[in-house]
Parts: C-alpha cells; structure tokens; sequence
C-alpha cells in the first residue's frame, strides 16, 4: 500500500474512510444535505454515528428518533450534512413519524436519500425503498445487517438488486463498520451527480388516471410553483390522502417548503 | 388557483377514477417488493439462528412464563442494584461527607473567614445537599441504567411490550404505553418526553398522567434506604438484601397496578375512546454491545439525570438551611411547618417531618431522605450524632445509626410502610410538571397530573394506617 501511485488510492474503497472527516454537530453551511430513512430497527443510526461520529443512543422500538436528528461529515473536501428521520414502514399512512419522514423527503429536497433496508427482512423493507424510489430518484439503497442475514442462511443478490431497483445497492454490516466505505463513494458519487439512475417507477394501469394527474400537476404547478415532485402530491390527492389535502388546501404546502428550506 | 380549489378539482376528478386507487396502489407497491425480494434473495443456506430466538421468544412471550420472567428480570435487576450500590456509595459518602465536609467547612470557617451564616448557606447547606445526592444516587444509577439498556439492546424491551400490550388494551390505554412507563423507572421527565411515541392524543394523556406511578430514578433510592433500614433488618442478616430487595419489588410492581387502574379509571371517565392497536415488530435478538451500550448510558442518561439533580439539590440545600435556622417567635419556620402538619401526617401513618420534606423536594425527589434527618435530628434535638450537629444535612455513618435517629424521631414499621407508600404515590418533581405542561401545553392536564397521584397516596395510605392500627 505504501507504493501505490496516488491515482489508484484515490480509487480504493478503504480511502473513502480513511479520507472521512467526522464533524458532529458542527453542521454549519453544508455542500449536500443526506437524508437517512429507513424501517425502524434496520441500524440506521448505527450508520448515522458511523458518519457522523456521534453516540446517538439506539434503541429497539419503532418512534426511537422522534424528531429528526442531524450531524455532518466531510468528505473530499465537501460537506455534508446527513439528517436521520424517523423510523417508518411506509410514506403514506398517518402517523406524526412517518409524516417527517415524508415532509423530508419531499420538501427538504435532500441531495441524496439512503435507504437503510433490514436484510432479513428484505420484503417488507422493500415496501418503503420503493415509496422513496417514487418520489426520488436520488436514492442509494443500503442492505444492513447482511451478518444476521448470514447467520439466518440468507444470501442477497447486490447486483440484481440494484438492476430491480434502478439505483445504486450497498451490502453493509453497520455494527462492525463493513460496507460504510462503499456506502460513503455512493453517497459522493450520487451527490456529485456522477451516479445515473433509472429508478424503478410503477405503471399507473388505472384508466384516465394519467390524465388526472396530469391535470392536477399542471394546477399545482401553477399554484405553487415552488413546490418539488408536484406528481407525487398530485397522486395523494387523488387518492384521497386527508393530510396531504389539508396541507394543500391551507396553502401549508407552500410553508412546508420554506420550513425545510432554511434548514 | 388556490389550495382549496385544487383539492376541490381532484376530488371531482377522483369520483371519475374506478374506486380503490390507493389500495390498488399499495398493492402493486406489495406485489413489487415481494417480486424482487424473491428474485434477489438465496434462502437455501442454513439456518442456525432463527430455532433458538423462536423457542425464546415464545418462552419470553408465553403467557404462563413470560410474566414471572418480567418480574425476575426486574427482581434481578434491583437486587443488583441494591447489593452492588452500597460499597461505592459508601467510599463517595466517606470522601464527599465524612472528609470533605469537615475540610471545607474549617477552610470557610479559618481560612477564607466567612461569616456564620454564609459558610452555613454555602457549606452546610449547599454544598452538603449536593455531595449527599451525588453519594446516594450516582452508583445506583451507574448499575441500574446500564442493566437496563443492556436489556434494551438485547432487545428484551419490545417483548416486554408485547406481554403488557394485552393488559393496557384492556385498561383502554396504548400498547406502547409499557415503554413510556419502563422510560418512567428511569426518570419520569424522560418518560413524558417518551410518550410522543404514541401517536392518539387521549392514549398519550393517560400514558403523561399515570407515568408518575413509575418509580423514578429519584425515588430508587428512598426506596431502597427505608427498605433495608426498616424491613431488611426484621429478617435474618443473611435474608435481609433479599428482603430488602422483594419489598422495593412489591412497590414497583404495585406501581405498575396502579398505573393499569389509573389508566382505567381515565379511559372510563375523562378520557374515554378505543384503544388503537399498533403493529410491534419484534426485532431479532442482538448480542448487547457491553461496552459501547456503558459509554452511552453513562453519558446519555447518568451524568444527564445526576447533573439535573444536582441542579436542583443546590439551591433546595439553601431553602434548608435557610428554614431551619430563622426563627419565627419562638421557634424556627421549619418547626413551625412540623408542628402545623402532623396532625394531618398522621392520619395517613406519616409524621410532620415527612410532609414538610416533600414540600422541599418538590423540585427534586432525591432530596427527600437528607431532609427529612436533618429536620428530624433538628426537632429531637438529638445531639451527639453527625459531627455538625442540629439543622445540617448530614449522612448517618451507618445505616443502622440511621435506625436510631428516625426510631428517636418516633418512626415505626408503619412510618416506613407509609413512607415507601407515599414515595410511590405523590405528585411528580417539578421538572416533570414542567415537562407535563411543555408536552400537553394544557393547565388542566396538568394539574390532573400532578393532583392524581397524591390523592391515591392519601386513600391509599389512609387505609393502610386505618387497618395497621386496627390489627396492632
């Protein structure tokens, strides 16, 4: 290691994390923001003092981080400031976790979304990466807690995976810290915009839904020119979501948007 | 366009859409995931972990062993607690009380010449309140809250919640209610804090109001002292920790029922209403990371809950001090407040002493004991025990010394009983008022937060005292 030319470590994996500045609470102006969703119970504040070298206490049931906590770290001499939302197994039903979680990602326009998916589990973790997925292509998936998975004699298919998902897939075991370095290029690279996409995004096969949503984009357009993934608001009226109606009908939306702004 | 206009066009667009777009939705989201789960997932390895976590976990959830393990988990837990507590409590309270009070005091006194009644403000208030909370309550909360994370990361909690889950149902309150309440046995602010989990507003109420009803970090201690003073010592020396041990058990345990009836009683009256089910994933079992799980909760939660304390204690030394040393005519306010309250007192099988010191430790719990030997050494007048003599907080060398100063101050069994009893049911600490109010932002909840719990605690130790002295 100690001969090699300066090209191939800045390629290595294992640079990333030597190359990882653990800032804390130091979040100041940051050059990307991170949003870190998940399942509860999948390690994702493991992997958020992973990064961020803080001691955020974990714990084993659902609401464990009731209100969004944040840290940054710094990486080739960017910052970035990583925000851990609430545990949720989905982005629509109506819990006060889970709307946080949704409200960021929505509106807090962050630069890349992880996904932390509970290998042993992937199914249902699934559920909640492809909701993401409809909203933002920006997204990198990590499959935690491959070594469980191990142990219950269960192999995942990384590649396949990401081919399925459209989006860049990580294999990690956060606790002993294998896959953070491969998981922090992806970041880099997604932030960066050096990573293409093609999110898997589902077919809407119900008749004259296209048209509607269409129709309903272009008016929220027009109210709320501001407003990012304008489709997706578009689906849940539709739908029927009552809090996302209520948000639009007070012009909460609009707020929404600032709010996370200036964060 | 405005908002209500939009949600006005898509609903008329909506009644035009077949019905169960959403559900449609969700379904092919579903039908996705299963997909290409199945399409990336290698099941055929061999499993060795997946029999032994499902034969525990139905061992832990059992309805004939899951209850008994709950309550030897938290016999243990206590009796660690109270058997491993006692010798660093011992070394702080030699190094804090026995050697440092004296020093400070003659360098007060000698070297910086302060006046009487600052060096007694300072030193023999302030400063020994201080040093007596943080002998008394640092190493129980350095063994008590490490077991319990460790329980935690193990994942034993959301089993737990799964047993109670049936019961708080019942009572019409929140599954999730039994972590708030397990949050509570650390320290009853965090466990209001805690309650956010629950996201129905009424089951969040009862889980604020009946979350007092778990000990508190604050109240181990008393607990734990007047237990082993009074009820350790009728057992034989061998037997007494474990008997010291049960009957601190048999309080918490009958907090627990009290919270259930609490519970009960709102659900049926002021805040009546379905209980909401919630869907608990019982995560896998995971090897406890010993040494990382005692950094964070020596960081996370017993320097946090010990600087609160001492916060607290500080300035209530000064109030001491201050009460027991001017004087009102012919005797000082503190006497003033014993005398007027024993009357009362009695009735429920306490004495003035006791009431008069709850009324100080309103803003912390765990000051409770220190004044109430000082103010009992004050009004017997004993002199000769502790070195700094009436009106100063001081630690009794021994805990049977202990015995002698509360028995002079006409204490008896039922004085402890209804003393342990009261501990349990009585209003909450004011940071926990305080955080009740910032939570619910509602005088009236609060109130009914606070009043609740001393009401049971007067029923409950009026009956006691009743029925005690009817049988004696």
């Amino acid at each position: 290691m100690t001969n090699c030319a300066p090209s191939s470590c800045e390629s290595c994996q294992v640079a990333a994390v030597s190359k990882l500045e653990k800032l804390g609470m130091k979040l100041g102006q940051a050059d990307y923001v991170i949003a870190l969703a998940g399942n509860p119970n999948t390690g994702k504040s493991t992997i958020f003092n992973a990064l961020t070298g803080l001691r955020q206490h974990t714990g084993n049931w659902p609401g464990k981080t009731i209100a969004r906590a944040e840290g940054a770290f710094s990486l080739g001499g960017k910052k970035y400031k990583i925000v851990d939302l609430p545990g949720t197994y989905s982005l629509l039903s109506a819990t006060d976790d889970e709307e946080v979680a949704r409200d960021f990602i929505l509106f807090g326009r962050p630069d890349v979304t992880v996904v932390v998916i509970d290998a042993t589990r992937l199914e249902r973790n699934l559920n909640l990466a492809l909701q993401v997925l409809q909203i933002t292509n920006r997204a990198v998936v990590c499959v935690n807690l491959i070594d469980e998975a191990k142990a219950h004699g269960i192999t995942v298919d990384e590649r396949g995976l990401a081919r399925d998902l459209g989006v860049p897939v990580v294999l990690a075991t956060a606790r002993k810290g294998e896959g953070i370095d491969r998981l922090l290029q992806e970041i880099g690279d997604m932030a960066n915009g050096n990573t293409p996409t093609s999110p898997q995004k589902l077919k809407y096969e119900v008749p004259g839904l296209r048209e509607a949503m269409e129709k309903i984009t272009a008016e929220l357009e027009a109210a709320y020119p501001n407003v990012p993934h304008r489709e997706w608001i578009a689906m849940r009226l539709l739908e029927g979501d009552p809090r996302i109606a209520a948000a639009v009908a007070s012009g909460e939306i609009g707020n929404l948007m600032a709010d996370h702004a200036a964060t | 366009m405005t908002g209500e206009e939009i949600i006005k066009s898509a609903e008329k667009l909506r009644m035009g859409l077949p019905p169960g777009v959403r559900d449609h939705w969700i379904e092919d989201i579903y039908a996705e995931s299963d997909r290409i789960a199945s399409r990336n997932l290698d099941q055929s390895g061999i499993s060795h972990r997946l029999s032994w976590e499902r034969r525990l976990d139905w061992f832990l959830t059992n309805r004939w062993t899951g209850y008994p393990t709950m309550v030897l988990m938290l016999a243990i837990v206590l009796w660690l607690t109270i058997a491993g507590a006692n010798v660093p409590s011992g070394w702080l309270a030699t190094l804090l009380l026995e050697n440092g009070h004296p020093l400070l005091k003659n360098f007060a006194d000698n070297t910086l010449h302060l006046p009487w009644w600052l060096s007694g403000v300072l030193v023999d208030g302030l400063y020994l309140t201080t040093a007596w909370v943080v002998s008394v309550m640092l190493p129980p909360m350095a063994i008590f809250f490490p077991l319990f994370t460790l329980l935690e990361d193990f994942g034993y909690l959301p089993r737990v919640a799964f047993n109670l889950d049936n019961l708080f149902h019942r009572v019409g309150a929140h599954g999730k209610q039994a972590l708030t309440m397990s949050m509570g046995w650390g320290c009853n602010a965090a466990g209001v804090v805690a309650t956010r989990v629950i996201d129905s507003p009424r089951e969040r109420l009862i889980a604020i109001i009946t979350n007092n009803f778990a000990l508190c970090n604050g109240r181990w201690p008393t607990q734990i002292l007047i237990a082993t003073v009074f009820l350790g010592t009728l057992a034989s020396p061998g037997l007494a920790s474990f008997v010291a041990a049960g009957s601190v058990l048999g309080i918490a345990l009958f907090g627990v029922a009290l919270t259930f009836l609490a519970s009960w009683m709102l659900s049926r009256t002021v805040l009546q209403g379905e209980a909401s089910t919630f869907s608990l994933e019982l995560p896998p079992y995971r090897p406890p990371q010993i040494l990382r799980t005692l950094y964070t909760s020596l960081i996370d939660r017993t320097l946090i809950v010990l600087w609160r304390a001492i916060v607290f204690a500080a300035p209530a030394g000064i109030v001491l001090w201050s009460m027991a040393n001017i004087n009102i005519g012919s005797a000082s306010i503190a006497e003033w407040l014993i005398n007027g309250l024993d009357p009362i007192a009695w009735l429920i099988g306490l004495n003035g002493v006791i009431l008069v010191a709850y009324i100080v430790a309103i803003p912390a719990n765990e000051i409770v004991i220190p004044t109430i030997l000082m103010l009992t050494v004050m009004v017997t007048g004993i002199s000769g025990v502790g070195e700094q003599g009436a009106g100063v907080m001081f630690d009794a060398s021994s805990e049977s010394s202990l015995a002698i100063i509360l028995r002079d101050g006409g204490w008896t069994t039922l004085t402890a009983v209804s003393l342990m009893l009261f501990s349990l049911c009585h209003n909450p600490c004011s940071t926990t008022i305080y955080t009740i109010w910032k939570e619910t932002k509602s005088a009236k909840w609060t109130a009914l937060a606070t009043f609740l719990p001393v009401v049971f605690g007067i029923v409950i130790c009026g009956i006691v005292a009743l029925f005690w002295r009817l049988i004696a």
